[in-house]
């Protein structure tokens, strides 16, 4: 091949051999200031492809255009990890004929890399490469940090197509994928909006309740006989999440303790604590602001990790499997101690499992943060509406009014109530949640299958319904 | 023990029902300013039920109900005192006649209810300058009376001034009020710091309140409140040399001493006095001598 920078997206569809019933491919880490999909999807409808399956890391409702799509049988099938809210509405609603498959962060890898869900066509949204493919997410106008999510896909597709707003000079220097897997590159005005790829900064809540709950969450890692020289952790990028990473970093210089590595979306929090000493390294699939951005792209020792060293059961071992603790979230909880995240307290679909299932399953100490209720509703329920993760991977539920223990981790119930932490059983702090808010008429989602929730084993956990 | 006063707005359930865990040790439940003229009735069945359902754990918990020159105030009490609150905040109090016109009203629903005469308590709010003016006579107007307490906002309005973080306007209320609660034996707390953002804000404000022999002090944003009880409680040095001067009294008493020094300072009545309260302030705190 003399070049592999071809002119037009249409002519790189043309030359990957795209034709209907083919499955394509795209990585989520330019978030809701995504242009590629859409922009992807609209010439392949122009062309009259149809019944594609799309699997997509995650979609957002910056990808509503895709409503179009499905409507027009473009789309016929989706995978994904994660929906936001708007798009899961049309889901949950009835939109496809076909339920989507939601898989999690390293399901995804491991279902890609075993050929369970092959990819025709990968789209892979570059914010810099050269013209032979050498791609990253670290440089050019729409820098979006790591690229951990689109590795399975250029490692697996048949065909790779790089789509890039800051074509560079052979070779890019610092490339996070190599040209070895790359196929076309085309160059475009813009790949997404850089105010929605990344935020400026994210921030710890104010929330007093928030505060509470992270205050406590630290005392439960503190006792939890787990913080210590080598200590690792995860958090999410949630307002009381950040509050925790930053009441953790506290302890950890008034104890000068040295961890070995923090994982995950990667904060600025996050990015603090490795260059306070917390920690040696941080292990990137995802930068979720500005300063993780800037850290990836200037300290080595802040490493960009691909989905399968992230998550994949199907890799030889992954950083989830070395998690000391992870901090989660939740929309239910249940007696059970089985969470949900992919549905609101309606039924509709509002997110997914992420790396969710993947850290619990992983992490020495999974616990969820979650306040008792939310506005009027209580978040421990007797069964929850979906099972994300399931309660045999969850150790502790961390609320403003107590903290529950699964029965299964006895050395840990030990370890706290010693400390004198305001341990509960889980039917009491539901209990507790219901005198104040009374016991809510559960939602009814019993219509036809909408969603499969897809373990990272690969077992059907549970099936989402359609409202009505 | 009352370090710290949450106001909670009546008519906010989200902000309410977390109320009782915000680490405040009363809070105040607001019928007045925070709630609008067309939102008084549903804020007035919210507070009545909340009390009555739900309750505010360890917190002591106050109803701030509408002052007695608006066509509210005794819907307001018909309402609440029969889920019994610990104490009722009339806003506004001026003079002495103020008061016993709530009294008057409560005794009413009291006898009407079968309640047990002066079971709820009374904490009139001083914020007009003739109120601060009338301090000692409205904290000592009858037995109901348990505390006072300074608005610092109304008043600066009544004095033509403008309010500031540093407080030099409202110092002579501030004296004022301590002054007549203490002479009437009431206990008298302060005006909310109302900058949210400043953190460290409070903590200075809140000293001074202290050093000015305040009980304690109220809030509007629950961020405030681990600064006013950790300024209000005894501090462990505190602690510690109460219990040295209780130590040095014991053993003086057995050596038959008339006359005990600690640290080569006198010890006098004062002196012990004030070490019994930080004492009393500790167990009531849970502050032990281990705790040092």
């Amino acid at each position: 091949m003399e070049t592999k920078l071809v002119k037009t997206l249409r002519e790189a569809i043309e030359l990957a051999g795209l034709e209907s019933g083919m499955s394509v491919s795209f990585h989520h880490h330019l978030r809701n200031g995504d242009y590629t999909l859409n922009m992807v999807m609209d010439q392949i409808a122009e062309m009259g492809i149809r019944n594609l399956t799309l699997n997509a890391s995650s979609l957002f409702d910056t990808h509503l255009p895709l409503e179009k799509h499905i409507r027009n049988h473009v789309v016929s099938k989706i995978n994904t990890n994660y929906m936001s809210a708007g798009l899961g509405r049309l889901i949950s609603e009835g939109l496809m004929e076909e339920p989507v498959d939601f898989r999690t962060h390293g399901g995804r890898p491991r279902d890609i890399a075993l050929g369970i869900t092959p990819i025709d066509v990968a789209f892979i949204a570059a914010p810099a490469s050269d013209c032979a493919g050498n791609c990253s997410g670290k440089f050019g106008p729409s820098a979006c940090g790591s690229l951990g999510y689109a590795f399975p896909d250029a490692m697996y597709a048949k065909k790779v197509i790089v789509i890039t707003d800051h074509l560079v000079e052979y070779p890019l220097s610092g490339w996070s994928i190599p040209e070895i897997y790359v196929d076309y590159v085309v160059e475009v005005d813009a790949i997404g909006n850089p105010a929605g790829i990344v935020s400026g900064t994210t921030k710890i809540t104010r929330d007093p309740v928030g505060l509470i709950m992270a205050e406590t969450a630290v005392k439960v890692i503190a006792h939890s006989g787990l913080l210590k020289d080598g200590f690792s952790f995860q958090t999410g990028a949630g307002g009381a999440s950040l509050a925790a990473a930053r009441f953790l970093m506290d302890v950890m210089l008034r104890d000068n303790i040295k961890g070995s590595f923090a994982s995950g979306g990667i904060t600025g929090y996050l990015v603090d604590m490795l260059n306070a000493g917390c920690f040696r390294s941080l292990m990137d699939v995802q930068c979720f602001d500005l300063k993780a951005v800037e850290s990836i792209r200037t300290n080595p020792n802040h490493h960009e990790i691909s989905a399968m060293h992230y998550a994949s059961p199907a890799a030889a071992s992954a950083v989830v499997d070395k998690l000391d603790v992870v901090i989660l979230g939740a929309t239910e909880v249940d007696t059970q101690f089985n969470v949900n995240v992919h549905t609101d307290s309606s039924g509709y679909i509002m997110g997914g499992s992420g790396g969710h299932s993947d850290t619990a399953a992983g992490a020495k100490l999974a616990m969820i943060i979650a306040p008792l209720f939310r506005a009027r509703l209580p978040i421990v329920t007797d069964r929850v509406s979906c099972i994300s993760t399931p309660g045999k991977d969850i150790d502790v539920l961390v609320t403003q009014r107590g903290v529950a223990v699964n029965p299964k981790n006895q050395e840990l119930l030990l370890r706290l109530k010693d400390a004198g932490l305001p341990v509960t059983e889980m039917e009491t702090l539901k209990h507790t949640a219901e005198k104040i808010t009374g016991t809510p008429k559960k939602a009814v989602a019993n219509g036809r299958a909408v969603a499969n929730v897809i373990w990272r084993d690969g077992t059907q956990i549970d099936t989402i319904r359609s409202i009505g | 023990m009352r370090r710290s006063m949450l106001f909670l707005p009546g008519n906010t359930p989200n902000i309410i029902q977390n109320g009782g865990i915000l680490g405040a040790d009363a809070v105040i439940l607001d019928l007045e300013d925070a709630v609008a003229p067309t939102e008084k009735d549903s804020a007035r069945i919210l507070v009545r039920s909340v009390i009555r359902a739900m309750g505010f754990d360890r917190c002591e918990v106050i109803v701030r109900i509408n002052s007695i020159d608006t066509p509210f105030w005794q819907k307001d009490l018909d309402a609440i005192i029969p889920v019994r609150p610990h104490l009722i905040m009339p806003p506004k109090t001026a003079c002495v006649q103020d008061v016993l016109t709530v009294d008057a009203y409560i005794t009413h629903l009291e006898e009407k209810l079968g309640m047990e005469h002066g079971s709820v308590g009374l904490i009139p709010l001083i914020e007009t300058a003739l109120g601060v003016e009338n301090a000692f006579q409205i904290a000592s107007a009858c037995p109901r009376v348990k505390a006072i307490f300074l608005g610092g906002e109304d008043l600066t309005a009544d004095l033509h001034c403008k309010r500031t973080k540093e407080g030099e306007e409202i110092s002579y209320a501030r004296c004022r009020l301590v002054c007549a609660a203490r002479a009437a034996g009431v206990e008298v707390y302060d005006t909310p710091f109302t900058d949210v953002n400043d953190d460290e804000g409070i903590y200075t404000d809140a000293a001074k309140a202290k050093s000015l022999g305040f009980t304690g002090k109220s809030a509007i944003s629950p961020r405030h409140v681990k600064a006013i009880n950790e300024v209000f409680s005894p501090s462990l040095k505190d602690i510690e040399y109460a219990y040295e001067v209780m130590e040095a009294i014991r053993i003086g008493k057995e050596q038959g001493k008339g006359a005990v020094s600690l640290r080569g300072k006198m010890i006098d009545a004062p002196i012990v006095a004030r070490a019994m309260q930080t004492i009393e302030a500790a167990e009531e705190l849970g502050l032990g001598r281990e705790d040092i």
